[in-house]
């Protein structure tokens, strides 16, 4: 039988009290693809920066040829002929293709850039790529900068080629390019492995599939085995029972309105693509989907943060009965309306907090405006500073303590605390529980749960489907920006959120919904 | 395993950071440092030069503190390289890195000049000094303002542009003296030498006495404005993270351009009292490069107002120390140089020992 190009056998890697790859194996033939399938956090790209030298794994072997390697540095896996294309592009933008491709490179005798050019072709023709090699890459698509850095690490000889979701910036015709570059390098017997959470594309280019999840080795199959439904069911696992006390909605309300969202980032690609949706007053809403398929722009959307294309966004007020349209206002337009909307923010210490600042001068973000004197007034958020670490039981040495110092779940605790003394009648949470440990996890969701039951529209997005299933009541799945359905949370399953997420063809999720009784949650 | 311990080894030394230091050691620390710079100092002198080092640091003590003159002058110096860091502080505290300081100056004292030269005598003394007030402060909220729209529609870089815009000022001070003085000497003399008209009057009996005032109560306000005040909260957040301001909902621009205006109007007000409280002239040398001294002002007090009482006073101390100690022993103004350069360097070096701790290799793990 013949030797696998790379072997991994039994590969463990931690950071500090949290496991990010158990005891992990694969392996991939010459002249196969090999697929890395698993949700965010699964752990597929702290496994592949253990081959390409960017980590040391804490235990396990990594075998090129049969024979036992030792990579401890990029330069190692260079040797070793691994090359990896990261998503995030590294290359010089003022420096032309070729001067990208030898950056770095120790090569013997003068610098013949038109050698470098020749060479450059050479590998395009073999492999069936556009490029131009004098191009600067300023002046270049995200999918001509793409084909430089795989050039790049051909140029170099890698034999073994990993692709960390190459797929993600590309158009599907972008993409179909791609995959016959990777057909033909598969033909000339490179080893590939390629990092995606996109199945069709799994099953399309493929020829085994492994998966993680959670950190955990789940399996290897061979694709032409296999289909969808189970890739999914292998991905998202068996529902784990997490014992979240969830209450009936009472006096649900119409309370937020979304209605037909449009959303452009800065190159003009579209993040969100007609998403409409209700959230009602005492009830938690969840919003599920791959990382970067536009939730974070559309909580910031409703919180006057982000530029809408098209679309509207109604606010029912429950003490005036009125309806306002908040699209087109900034945060500050929003609050002066009335409108108590709280916002958790994904990103903690770079948009909910000021890191430097203490708990006390946290606290005054939202409030430091009150009164018309020109200084500010410590005493309120001084009280609720305390407040909020007693009840929250935030574990810090005092409330003059910068919020940088204090660990993950009770910086998440302070701004939880705070956007909830705001008495708000919406309440936006993005990941409020990630990197938190269990009982700090538990806070939150109570916290959010009673919200709930004091008639707040709770709006919660989610990247743990049980979490999500369990603390909710209806579950909002997005698809690269699209709804691409919306179930109810007692009675769905992981299987079906899992596909849904990873559906990004309107019809195709039209069609989906349909044959599971339409979109009952929304039509209750 | 073994592999693990092969490849992966404990550096000989590394550096981690310190969780903050209570103040009574920082200070020991930073005590050290200036004794140790001292000490460097004095070997270097005595090698260099074969000099009692003593003799050498009263000399440089003399340069400041010898009558009340030099202290009253020390005291001047000391309030308008103060004033300029004042000045540059609140843009700082925002991350605008204003390094125009010294243009505004310049343009300050340009308006506050060109306002004395055209009058001359015709207007009362009052009128004439809030005249040149207000024009030295709109010419320096002009000569900030320009670069903080830039920066705050279009996102450029600051610290270029504020840079560029002082070669424009010393070019524009440079045009008006050939304007006004067309033949002769090339240089605009004192103004209003006889009557005094539009010079700032003497306070405690002391021709600097008001300007040595008024510094005072700036910073003091300038203190409770950055720390009271919501507009300094405002300066503070969009400093520390634009996200967080846009999502408070902070107008970042509105921000950006208030405080930048700010910053000018206090570089225009320090012209000003260099004009009219001091030279009663203006030439391009009138900021003297106090604009760029006072970033490292600022710097050095962690942009805190009261601090910098004390970080200009040093600055100051030491220019004044190796001018005397220049003249006094006829050693070439380099040594003096050297001395302020060594000082410095410990002062600004020791900082790094109280933010960061320097680990070694424990040595019984190198023998296991």
């Amino acid at each position: 039988m013949a030797v696998p190009a790379i072997e991994l056998k039994n590969i463990t890697k931690t950071f500090g009290h949290i496991v990010a790859n158990h005891k992990v194996s694969l392996s991939v033939m010459k002249g196969e693809i090999l697929a890395l399938l698993g949700e965010n956090g699964s752990g597929k790209t702290t496994l592949m920066n253990m081959i390409s030298g960017i980590y040391y794994p804490d235990s396990g072997e990594i075998l090129i040829d049969g024979e036992e390697a030792v990579i401890a540095s990029p330069k190692d896996a260079f040797d070793y002929r691994i090359g990896m294309i990261h998503q995030h592009f590294k290359l010089v933008d003022i420096f032309t293709a070729a001067e990208n491709i030898v950056l770095g490179l120790k090569e013997e005798g003068p610098f013949d850039l038109e050698k470098v050019s020749a060479r450059v072709r050479e590998i395009s023709e073999q492999f069936g790529f556009e490029i131009d090699p004098k191009k600067k890459i300023y002046e270049m698509s995200v999918s001509e900068k793409q084909t430089v850095e795989i050039i790049k690490v051909l140029y170099r000889g890698a034999d073994i080629l990993i692709l960390d979701e190459p797929t993600a910036v590309l158009t599907p015709q972008e993409t179909q390019k791609l995959f016959a570059v990777l057909r033909r390098m598969k033909d000339a017997g490179k080893a590939i492995i390629i990092i995606t959470h996109k199945l069709h594309e799994v099953l399309e280019i493929s020829d085994k599939v492994a998966v993680l999840r959670k950190g955990e080795y789940i399996g290897t199959l061979v694709t032409a085995e296999t289909n969808e439904t189970e890739l999914t069911e292998m991905m998202v696992g068996k529902k784990i029972s997490l014992n979240i006390d969830r209450s009936e909605p009472k006096n649900r309300q119409e309370r937020l309105v979304v209605k037909d969202l449009d959303i452009m980032n800065r190159d003009g690609i579209k993040v969100l693509d007609d998403v409409s949706f209700t959230a009602y007053s005492g009830e938690i809403l969840g919003i599920a989907g791959i990382a970067g398929s536009g939730q974070r722009e559309l909580l910031e959307a409703i919180a006057g943060l982000q530029n809408i294309s098209e679309g509207d966004i109604f606010y029912h007020d429950p003490r005036t009965g009125k309806t306002e349209d908040l699209k087109d206002k900034t945060p500050l337009q929003i609050r002066e309306l009335g409108v108590r909307l709280s916002f958790v923010p994904e990103d903690r210490l770079g948009m909910g907090l000021v890191g430097n600042m203490d708990i006390v001068d946290n606290m005054l973000l939202r409030s430091y405006r009150k009164g018309h004197s020109v200084f500010l007034q410590r005493g309120e958020p001084r009280s609720l500073a305390e407040r909020i670490i007693k009840q929250l039981e935030v574990v810090t040495p005092s409330a003059a303590t910068p919020v940088r110092r204090l660990s993950g779940g009770n910086v998440q605790k302070v701004l939880v605390g705070r956007e909830i003394a705001a008495a708000p009648t919406v309440l936006m949470a993005a990941y409020p529980v990630r990197g938190l440990d269990i009982n700090s996890s538990y806070t939150i969701y109570n916290l959010l749960n009673a919200q709930k039951e004091s008639g707040v529209a709770v709006i919660f997005v989610g990247e743990d489907l049980d979490v999500l299933i369990e603390l909710c009541d209806r579950i909002l799945v997005i698809g690269s920006g699209q709804v691409t359905g919306i179930v109810d949370a007692r009675t769905a399953t992981k299987e079906e959120i899992g596909l849904l997420m990873v559906k990004s063809h309107k019809a195709a999720a039209a069609k989906e919904t349909e044959s599971r009784g339409g979109n009952h949650a929304e039509n209750r | 395993m073994q592999k693990t311990d092969k490849t992966v080894r404990e550096p000989l030394v590394h550096i981690t950071k310190r969780p903050d230091m209570p103040l009574f050691p920082a200070l020991l620390i930073r005590l050290c440092a200036i004794l140790l710079a001292l000490i460097i100092c004095a070997l270097i002198i005595f090698w260099l030069t074969g000099l009692n080092p003593l003799a050498v640091y009263k000399a440089m003590f003399e340069g400041s503190f010898s009558s009340t003159r030099k202290i009253w002058n020390f005291l001047q110096n000391t309030a308008m390289l103060l004033c300029i860091a004042l000045a540059v502080t609140p843009a700082f505290r925002m991350r605008f890195w204003n390094l125009g300081a010294e243009g505004q100056v310049l343009v300050g004292g340009l308006a506050s000049a060109a306002v004395m030269f055209y009058v001359r005598d015709s207007w009362p003394s009052w009128l004439l000094i809030l005249v040149m007030l207000i024009s030295a402060l709109a010419a320096g909220i002009v000569w900030a303002g320009v670069p903080a729209l830039f920066k705050a529609n279009f996102g450029t870089n600051e610290t270029l542009f504020t840079l560029m815009m002082n070669y424009v000022a010393i070019q524009l001070v440079t045009f008006f003296i050939a304007v006004w003085v067309p033949t002769g000497s090339g240089v605009l003399g004192v103004l209003n030498q006889q009557s005094q008209n539009g010079w700032l009057p003497a306070v405690f009996n002391q021709r600097y006495g008001l300007n040595v005032l008024i510094v005072g109560i700036l910073t003091v306000v300038m203190f409770i404005y950055l720390r009271y005040s919501k507009h300094g909260y405002e300066i503070s957040v969009v400093g520390e993270s634009e996200n967080t301001a846009r999502y408070i909902g902070v107008n970042v621009k509105g921000v950006i351009i208030r405080t930048v205006v700010l910053s000018g109007a206090v570089a225009g007000l320090a012209g000003f009292l260099l004009m009219a409280g001091a030279a009663h002239t203006v030439t391009a040398e009138l900021a003297g490069g106090n604009g760029f001294t006072a970033v490292l002002v600022s710097w050095l007090a962690k942009f805190n107002p009261l601090t910098m009482i004390l970080t200009s006073m040093l600055i100051v101390f030491l220019q004044k120390g190796s001018g005397e100690i220049a003249q006094a022993f006829r050693l070439s103004s380099n040594i003096s140089e050297i001395m302020t350069g060594i000082i410095l360097f410990f002062i600004i070096g020791c900082e790094f020992f109280i933010r960061y701790r320097i680990n070694f290799r424990k040595k019984a793990e190198e023998e296991k």
